[in-house]
Formats: structure tokens, C-alpha cells, sequence
């Protein structure tokens, strides 16, 4: 058993979602324009990703197993995910309006971003219990947002470059990108 | 939208070249650049895609009359997970190798922005036949950009090419990295940008997104607040 910060640390730096699982690239190249944009996308993930996990995991380990109907779990999660996040929204709306105004635009987006439904089906090939499985989803989260973060920075600096005609807009966003992937790099192998 | 009178060899052949998903659209980019570090990879992981791009058109092209406007998205969704689980079967069972390569990103096509665009954008406007050409012709052009990926990434980064060695004289391990997925596909967006010569997208297509108005909600946004 992995210690809790191991987990932590490595879903958020050595197996970073974005730049080494590749999960969550359209909203990674979509909302990493401006840094205000990335830092509500990052926490929107974040909130969400925390809290599918700890829905998900009773819905496995209680209903989907003893049933043995675990062959259910990519249609059960992803209900979840959809149902889970238009219930944030209508829950924020209402309860904690400055927090809605902050988010608000973000949740959408994230029912159809695969790194929520990665983060909980991940937990489950890794048979994580439920404290591991929120710290997991957790350090995913703030590894989505660090790498949206950074990267709105690269990419501003990008935008101004004077690039070859071919390469403008997304061809050279994706290869500022695979700059900072490599930069990533260097965390691997930190916990293994 | 309207029902544009369309030949049926147009909503085939439109998803291979034109409106490929991957290289115009830029829709479904996680699967493109995560298991595309081998040709024979991108072959299985778009063909699964086509699979069930196709299925889940024609269930929801027979099913646009009864599925409630205000609950679509949800109803797709669950349409085209039964479909994901239905092909993780189907790979488990019969091709063991390629299920344990494609591994986690099997289930993720659930969530692949393909499949809800096109669901979303054709299936639930148009007729089951059309809606079947539709997803093959996207589907396949899916599976012709995964190809096209996995063939220079293996080619470049272990100098196989479907698991026969090319006897390359150098080898650079970085292509079959995350770092150099980026790269390629960066590159094999520019050049084919460079062949159609065209204006490269300036923009992520949004397209055929249903997320699309929000994405540009908060672009809008975004550029009407200003630099602080």
C-alpha cells in the first residue's frame, strides 16, 4: 500500500494527467488562454474530479459488486458524473452564489472532459480505497490545474511569437506544449 | 438545421478528408495522442472508435423522436457507454493484446468528443441510413489520423514500423514519450495545413462540440475583462 502524499505527489507531478496521461487536452488547449480561465477551470476539475470519486466509490463497492455488474461501471460513472455535476451547479446557484460566479461557466465543460471519468475508473483498476481514491483524485485535480496553469503562461508568450505562417495557432500550441511535457519528465521515476 | 439535400457518398467521404475529426475539427485529441506510440494501435483504437461511433449514430437517429430536448446529452451519453461496454467485450474476448494496450482509454471513448458531436450535431437530425455513413466516414478518418500518428511516432521513436524493425540508423525514444506525441502531432497538423493550403484553425474546432457555446462564453468573457 502506497502512503497517502505518494499518491498525492504522483498523480499530481510523475503521472500528470494532462502531460503524461493525456486526458483533459481539450479543455487543456481550450481554457489555458488566460490565466484567470485556468485557474477556474483547475478548480472546477478539482471540485468535481474530489467529488466523484467519493460518490462512485460507494456506488461500486455497494450496489455494482455485490450485484456483480462490474462490467457496468463505465455507464454507472459516467450517469454519476453527469447527474453529479448538474447538481453542483444547481446547488452552487442557489447556496454559494460567489462560488457559482467563479465556476459557474466551467461545470459544463467537465461532464465530457475524460480525466473525471479517467480519475474514478483509474481508482478502480488500482483498487484504492476510499481515502486513497479522493487523495488521488485530489492530486490528479491539482495536476490538471498546474499544468493549465503554467501552460496559460508558455502560451501567452507563444501567441506573440512571430511563428512560421504553417505553424500558427494550433500546430505551435501543441509544440509549446510538448515543451512543457518535457519539462515533466523530470519528476519520473520520483516514487518508483 | 436544415435538411440539405445530400448525396449519401457526400456524408461518407466528408469525415475521411474534409471534415477529419482530428486534423480540421481538432475534436477527440486525447485518444489521438495517447495510444498512438504504435501504428497497430492506432488501427484497433480507431477502428474500436468507428465501432462505435456508427452504432450509437443509428441507435440515436431511431431514437431522436423519443428522446426528450431538455435531457439529450445525458441520453447519449448512457447510449454510447452501453456501445464502450459492449466493445471492451468484444476486445477482451477475442483480442486480449489490444484490449491490454488500449487499456484505460477503451472506456474513455465514452467520453471521446467525436461521438457526441456527431450525435449531437447529425444523428439526432438526420435519418438512420445517413446517420450510419456519417459515423463510418468520421469514424474512419478518425482512424486514418490515429494511423497516420502511430505510424510516425513508432517509425521515429523505435524505428519499427508495425512491429517490424526498419534497421533506422537512429532511433529517438522521445516520439513515443508524451513530449513528442505533441510534437507530431503539432507537425502533422502544420503540414497538412501547409498541403490544404489553407488559413491554419486559429481556434480549437469547436464545431462540433456541444460544449461549444460555453467554451466561447467564457472566451468572450475572457477578452471582454481585459488584462489584469
Amino acid at each position: 500500500m502506497r502512503s497517502l502524499l505518494v499518491i498525492l505527489l504522483s498523480a499530481m507531478l510523475v503521472d500528470n494527467f494532462v502531460l503524461s496521461k493525456f486526458m483533459g487536452i481539450c479543455a487543456f488547449l481550450g481554457v489555458s488562454k488566460k490565466l484567470d480561465s485556468a485557474v477556474g477551470m483547475g478548480a472546477a476539475v478539482t471540485f468535481v474530479m474530489a467529488c466523484a470519486a467519493l460518490a462512485t466509490y460507494p456506488i461500486y463497492t455497494l450496489i455494482l459488486i455485490p450485484l456483480g455488474l462490474e462490467y457496468l461501471k463505465t455507464v454507472a460513472f459516467i450517469l454519476v458524473i453527469a447527474l453529479f455535476v448538474q447538481i453542483v451547479e444547481m446547488f452552487l446557484k442557489k447556496a454559494v452564489p460567489p462560488l457559482y460566479k467563479a465556476l459557474g461557466v466551467y461545470l459544463p465543460l467537465i461532464t465530457t472532459n475524460c480525466a473525471v471519468l479517467g480519475v474514478t475508473i483509474l481508482n478502480i483498476d488500482n483498487s484504492y480505497n476510499l481515502g486513497q481514491s479522493v487523495v488521488n483524485a485530489v492530486g490528479a485535480g491539482l495536476g490538471f490545474s498546474l499544468a493549465l496553469i503554467i501552460f496559460s503562461g508558455v502560451r501567452q508568450r507563444v501567441n506573440a511569437a512571430d511563428t512560421p505562417a504553417m505553424f500558427k495557432g494550433v500546430p505551435a500550441t501543441l509544440i509549446a506544449a510538448s515543451i512543457v511535457s518535457v519539462s515533466f519528465m523530470g519528476f519520473s521515476g520520483m516514487f518508483s | 438545421m436544415s435538411e440539405k439535400k445530400t448525396t449519401n457518398t457526400y456524408e461518407l467521404v466528408k469525415g475521411i478528408i474534409k471534415e477529419n475529426p482530428v486534423f480540421v475539427t481538432m475534436l477527440g485529441m486525447c485518444p489521438t495522442l495517447a495510444v498512438t506510440t504504435m501504428a497497430s494501435n492506432g488501427i484497433g483504437m480507431g477502428l474500436a472508435t468507428t465501432f462505435v461511433l456508427v452504432c450509437s449514430n443509428l441507435a440515436i437517429s431511431l431514437l431522436k423522436n423519443i428522446i426528450p430536448k431538455a435531457v439529450r446529452l445525458p441520453c447519449f451519453i448512457v447510449v454510447i457507454a452501453s456501445f464502450v461496454t459492449l466493445i471492451e467485450f468484444l476486445l477482451k474476448g477475442y483480442i486480449p493484446a489490444l484490449y491490454d494496450s488500449l487499456g484505460l482509454f477503451l472506456s474513455l471513448i465514452t467520453v471521446n468528443c467525436i461521438i457526441l458531436g456527431r450525435a449531437e450535431a447529425f444523428a439526432s437530425k438526420n435519418n438512420p441510413w445517413k446517420s450510419v455513413l456519417d459515423g463510418l466516414g468520421s469514424g474512419l478518418g478518425f482512424t486514418l489520423a490515429l494511423f497516420l500518428m502511430g505510424s510516425v511516432r513508432e517509425i521515429l521513436g523505435s524505428g519499427q514500423w508495425f512491429g517490424i524493425d526498419l534497421h533506422l540508423p537512429v532511433t529517438m525514444t522521445v516520439f513515443v514519450m508524451p513530449a513528442g506525441g505533441f510534437f507530431a502531432l503539432g507537425v502533422i497538423i502544420a503540414v497538412v495545413n501547409k498541403l490544404a493550403k489553407k488559413a491554419p484553425p486559429k481556434e480549437l474546432g469547436c464545431a462540433g462540440c456541444p460544449n461549444a457555446s460555453r467554451c466561447q462564453t467564457i472566451n468572450k468573457k475572457n477578452e471582454e475583462g481585459g488584462n489584469d
